[in-house]
């Protein structure tokens, strides 16, 4: 399975990360790469629940290709979408549906921000995505 | 001024932490639990463990005296008139739950159930619903600016329909002792039943439950330093009468044929189900173990760290603090900063801390806002844990500004 570019490119600046400041700062240069959100798009039927953050998601299937968009009023959580959206934007359905994000974020060295904890958003983003794809 | 803890080695808890390089900030959530209280755990499962009220055996024996000795202790820990006035719940959640169904036959379609706009969850939802329910109204005091229950308005709300008030004594968010001994005279005067929510104040100092002069008091043991799973229900004796039964099963029952039961009294009939025996053996521990403290040590410890928190909020550009805490904790909010962005950093640097709303999503409405930071302190505290989280908070600043 290849990795699309960005996310090669997110995986060699990750993994080069020397600590938790350096993966914060990446973080945060990676989030303000997203793609803004229209206030159409901003919408409750878009928010992601679960995240103490907004957190919006879009996503709609092009040629059987899913693309997602995503927002977020938190600086570190927009970074962490844009990690996510690096991962999965262009894959086909089939792929995004066996895709072990985990894993991914384990590779990237933001395993942590996984956690079980309801506080945490992530994994809602990656549920709603789910739901979206299937 | 090093403010050394000299509490902070029962807490095996901390040495474990700091190794871990993790600093725990989030005493108001859940407290260590300290050496005494292990070793009870232990003791009880390890001399072997039976049912209470049951059983004429050896243990069943044992595990009901050890049992009842704690429900003796919480008495005189709260002065109680009488250990029968002591009910074992799960926490404080469970007992106000137990409260607003065991009193639900009491109130009639408008009557007014009064609480305040700082609670918790835990004393708003029951009583909403409860209103719901019973199609009552329910009463929100207001708070003024320095995150006290506003006893002008309270005198113009609480009135001949109040029929219940349920307040918090300590808020979990605003850390203020609220003006208990008005809130609790007018309703009095107006024949309302009165509960106190005491899950944070009985953390710190010991009340008396007869000179506050409430129906029902409640906390949780695993803020007190005890195990979780147990929370204590005080109830004065002749409001106990007027509780219903709630939950059925177990020796709660005093006779039961298929068809019918009648039921034992306070405290056991509202106890159905085994209790969470090990943990109220553990209670019994935590409450000897601070029984034993110096009070006015850990009061003037707790309350120079507090001093030394507001000190170094105060000193940082952009921190509003939420209303004017004077003991326990401190939640605040940084400018231009959101607070998910700050969480996520102070956790990265090991600073164990809440962000969020604090399951109080109503009160951070009336404040406007979205959640907040919320440091709070345990009697194992050092000054060294607060220069650790200063820190942590001016290198997250840096990089978030």
């Amino acid at each position: 399975m290849s990795l699309p570019e960005k996310a090669r490119e997110a995986l060699e600046t990750f993994t080069a990360a020397g600590g938790w400041e350096q993966r914060a700062r990446l973080l945060m240069q990676w989030g303000e790469r997203l793609e803004a959100l229209t206030d159409a798009e901003r919408s409750d039927a878009n928010r992601v629940h679960g995240c103490e953050s907004q957190v919006w998601l879009v996503g709609e299937m092009r040629d059987g290709h899913w693309h997602f968009r995503a927002a977020s009023d938190a600086r570190l959580i927009r970074g962490l979408l844009a990690v996510l959206l690096a991962r999965v934007d262009g894959l086909p359905a089939a792929e995004l549906a066996t895709l072990d994000l985990a894993d991914w974020f384990n590779q990237l060295g933001l395993a942590r921000q996984l956690s079980p904890s309801r506080s945490n958003g992530l994994n809602a983003v990656l549920k709603k995505m789910a739901e979206l794809a299937t | 001024m090093s403010l050394k803890s000299p509490w902070r080695s029962d807490f095996p808890a901390l040495s474990a932490l700091t190794a871990e390089g993790q600093t725990y900030l989030d005493s108001a959530a859940t407290a260590q639990k300290p050496q005494a209280v292990l070793d009870a755990l232990l003791g009880y499962y390890a001399s072997g463990a039976a049912n209470v009220h049951r059983a004429q055996h050896l243990p069943g024996e044992r595990a009901t005296r050890a049992f009842e000795g704690t429900r003796t202790q919480a008495a005189h820990w709260l002065n109680a008139a009488s250990p029968a006035e002591i009910l074992f719940t799960r926490g404080t959640t469970e007992a106000i739950n137990l409260l607003a169904y065991g009193l639900e036959q009491l109130f009639q379609p408008g009557d007014e159930l009064v609480i305040s706009a700082l609670e918790h969850h835990a004393n708003l939802l029951p009583w909403q619903q409860l209103a719901l329910r019973r199609q009552l109204k329910l009463v929100v005091l207001p708070l003024d600016d320095r995150g006290l229950i506003d006893l002008v308005r309270a005198r113009e709300l609480i009135g001949p329909r109040t029929r219940l008030l349920a307040v918090s004594q300590l808020s979990n968010v605003l850390g203020r002792w609220q003006p208990l001994t008005e809130l609790l005279a007018l309703a009095r005067a107006q024949g309302a039943l009165t509960v106190v929510d005491g899950a944070q104040g009985a953390v710190h100092g010991r009340h008396d439950v007869r000179a506050m002069g409430c129906d029902f008091y409640t906390f949780s043991s695993h803020k007190l330093y005890g195990p979780d799973g147990v929370g204590v229900l005080y109830g004065r004796g002749e409001a106990l009468a007027r509780l219903r039964h709630w939950q059925f099963g177990g020796e709660m029952v005093h006779t039961a044929s298929y068809q019918a039961a009648d039921f034992h009294g306070a405290p056991l009939g509202f106890e159905a189900g085994t209790p969470a025996i090990a943990s109220v053996i553990g209670l019994g521990a935590a409450l000897d173990y601070l029984g034993n403290l110096d009070q006015a040590a850990v009061a003037g410890h707790e309350a120079a760290l507090h001093l030394k928190l507001l000190a170094g909020l105060a000193a940082r550009d952009g921190v509003r603090l939420l209303g004017e805490p004077e003991l326990a904790l401190a939640s605040f909010q940084v400018e231009s900063v959101h607070n998910a962005d700050l969480a996520h950093l102070l956790t990265e640097q090991g600073i164990a801390v809440r962000a969020g709303h604090h399951c109080a999503m109503p009160l951070m409405q009336t404040l406007g806002l979205s959640g907040a930071i919320r440091v709070s302190l345990g009697l194992y505290n050092d000054g060294t844990d607060l220069e650790r989280f200063f820190g942590a908070l001016d290198k997250a600043l840096e990089l978030l500004r």
